[in-house]
């Protein structure tokens, strides 16, 4: 791809996510406004949970567009990164495996911190072992 | 300090979409990969950071643990075993979002969403979710795993009443689910569990070994659905945001490998496929005339003379390991002045990308492979078209015979070349259960034996 082509494609890009940011804020308004209501009922955690749908279907769509843009020839290294990444999980493992003293949670949390360490480590290093044999011609 | 840990959680999971974004060419690859790896790093640092975590022992311990597992796994994996190993890290996701969204049942005040016994409805309804997928995914890759390793057989496991045990699994997950959040009780809890372990067994059990493809780009997705439930248990974005990107990320793939192969996701899902087939197709249905086996030498001879060869790798070069020789053999033939190209089909190999993969570890270069839809046009001028551990998707009954299994899949157009050579074992059908007609045309040759064997001959017959 030539660099105008590349500015092009940014161009285009930047317009696409400010209309898919306007649209999200509309929609986060509208979700906000019609879940006002449950979010009393329910306390302080219905309020997390409109954000946090907010979040999820907004990182939906970054998702669907930035993986339709991975090339097919990297769809195995793509399958690789989104298992290191998707053990992020180690997040809450941590919080099991953090407070002093021994309990049942304190265990599996060390468990889950094991397992995902595993997998970010070993993810990470398969992909870029793949990634480093993608050679162009002559190099 | 929880809006600072709250900003660098988002600093992090746009690391993370760096790191998908990088993937969009080779060269920028690498670069999202370090993005990745710094994305994580800012998350784990930024937790340990967190007041609530107080101790550190345990978790430099089961850091270092994991860390060195899967460090030594993945400097010594063989590069035609990756679908395994994929599969076998889906399966540890699955189990750490079981064990998170355990501990936080069982210590909901660390996690801030209530006492035990007494947990927010919302909570319990995301956890379960969380859990339920994660078990899932759990026993559903490790059935994969099996399958792709050879541990089990490869062919669909079909048994009377399966669709129907399944779905009442699925409604009892959903009835379970209910409970637990009307009483908060321990014991629904951990019955979602085994009862989500034995459906992640159970749906995977009859999906055949050449649907691998779809089913680990499924199960990736699960895995990132999992991290999303807990994410909603632990009200943390990071998680939701990265749960999407993975989950988003194996649908997607899920979709090109089914429409690589013609069938519906839920046509693959439900599974059986290629067993009947085969069966109910019977050998009497193929093609009548004879077969030309050709020797090693007729095809060094052959394609010496040709001014373009490209070359059809699949599942069965994997197989073989026959990717070295194949790149010697493309090296000689460059030398004698030949055009050589690689033609890659989308479900070639046991995941999505397999063959890129294991070509550029025979140091094939990149820019020299080219997916179906820009290469199909070039068989046409092409003088051999050299298959190699490919079959169905080379099969010509695709387009032309509305009564076969694999009609309507898009196939790499091979018999235009002026010349085919098949790369076979014998004459075995392929894994659709459908004979080739393009082994019995009068322009095809076949070679029989071991990829890698055959490929070294021919590599030895063009230097003589």
């Amino acid at each position: 791809m030539d660099q105008t082509q590349l500015s092009a494609r940014i161009a285009e890009l930047k317009a696409n996510l400010a209309a898919l940011g306007q649209q999200a804020d509309q929609l986060a308004a509208q979700v906000a406004h019609a879940a006002q209501p449950a979010a009393e009922a329910a306390g302080g955690h219905g309020n997390f949970f409109v954000t946090g749908l907010t979040v999820l279907v907004l990182a939906c769509f970054v998702g669907y567009y930035v993986v339709w843009r991975v090339t097919p020839a990297l769809h195995s290294p793509l399958m690789a990164v989104t298992n290191a990444v998707s053990s992020v999980i180690i997040v809450g493992a941590l919080v099991a495996a953090g407070p002093v003293g021994l309990d049942f949670s304190k265990v599996l949390g060390f468990l889950a911190v094991i397992l995902a360490s595993v997998n970010i480590f070993g993810g990470f290093l398969v992909t870029q072992r793949m990634l480093s044999m993608f050679k162009k011609k002559g190099k | 300090m929880e809006t600072l840990s709250a900003l660098l959680y988002l600093v992090a999971s746009i690391c993370f979409i760096m790191a998908l974004r990088g993937l969009s060419s080779p060269e920028t690859s690498r670069q999202g990969n370090i993005y990745g790896m710094v994305g994580m790093t800012i998350a784990i640092l930024t937790t340990l950071a967190s007041p609530i975590v107080q101790s550190y022992w345990m978790i430099v311990l089961g850091i270092a643990i994991g860390g060195a597992i899967g460090y030594v796994v993945a400097k010594k994996i063989e590069m035609t075993a990756l679908p395994q190993l994929v599969a076998a890290f889906h399966s540890l996701v699955g189990l750490a979002a079981v064990f998170v969204a355990l501990a936080a049942f069982y210590s909901p005040e660390a996690y801030g969403i209530g006492l035990p016994g007494a947990i927010a409805k919302g909570s319990l309804v995301e956890m379960a979710l969380g859990t339920a997928v994660g078990a899932i995914t759990f026993t559903g890759s490790i059935v994969a795993f099996a399958k792709l390793q050879g541990l089990v057989t490869g062919k669909p496991l079909v048994f009377p009443m399966q669709h129907p045990l399944n779905a009442a699994l699925g409604v009892l997950t959903v009835i379970l689910i209910i409970w637990l959040v009307q009483s908060n009780s321990t014991a629904a809890m951990w019955l979602i569990i085994l009862v989500a372990l034995a459906l992640g067994f159970l749906l995977i059990l009859p999906i055949g070994g050449a649907d691998m493809p779809v089913v680990i780009s499924m199960l990736n997705s699960y895995s990132g659905w999992a991290a999303c439930g807990i994410g909603f248990t632990l009200q943390n974005n990071l998680l939701i945001i990265t749960g999407a990107l993975v989950g988003s990320s194996g649908a997607i793939l899920s979709y090109i490998m089914c429409k690589g192969m013609n069938r519906s996701i839920f046509n693959v899902i439900l599974g059986g496929f290629g067993g009947e087939a085969a069966a109910a197709g019977g050998p009497a249905k193929g093609p009548q005339g004879s077969v030309k086996a050709g020797s090693a030498e007729d095809a060094a001879y052959i394609m010496k003379n040709a001014q373009s060869v490209i070359i059809v790798p699949g599942y069965g070069m994997a197989v073989a390991q026959a990717q070295h020789a194949l790149r010697e053999m493309a090296d000689v033939l460059k030398h004698e002045g030949v055009d050589v190209k690689y033609a890659i089909h989308p479900v070639a190999g046991r995941m999505p990308g397999h063959m890129n993969v294991l070509l550029a570890e025979a140091n094939v270069p990149y820019d020299e492979v080219f997916e179906l839809e820009d290469i199909n046009r070039d068989f046409g001028t092409a003088d051999v078209a050299f298959v190699i551990g490919a079959n169905d998707v080379t099969n010509p009954a695709a387009k032309t015979d509305p009564s076969s299994p694999i009609y309507g899949m898009p196939i790499l157009d091979v018999e235009k070349a002026k010349t085919v050579f098949f790369i076979k074992r014998g004459m075995a059908a392929g894994y659709a259960g459908v004979e080739n007609e393009l082994f019995f045309r009068p322009n095809t040759m076949m070679l029989f034996g071991d990829a890698k064997k055959v490929t070294e001959e021919v590599v030895k017959a063009m230097e003589a």
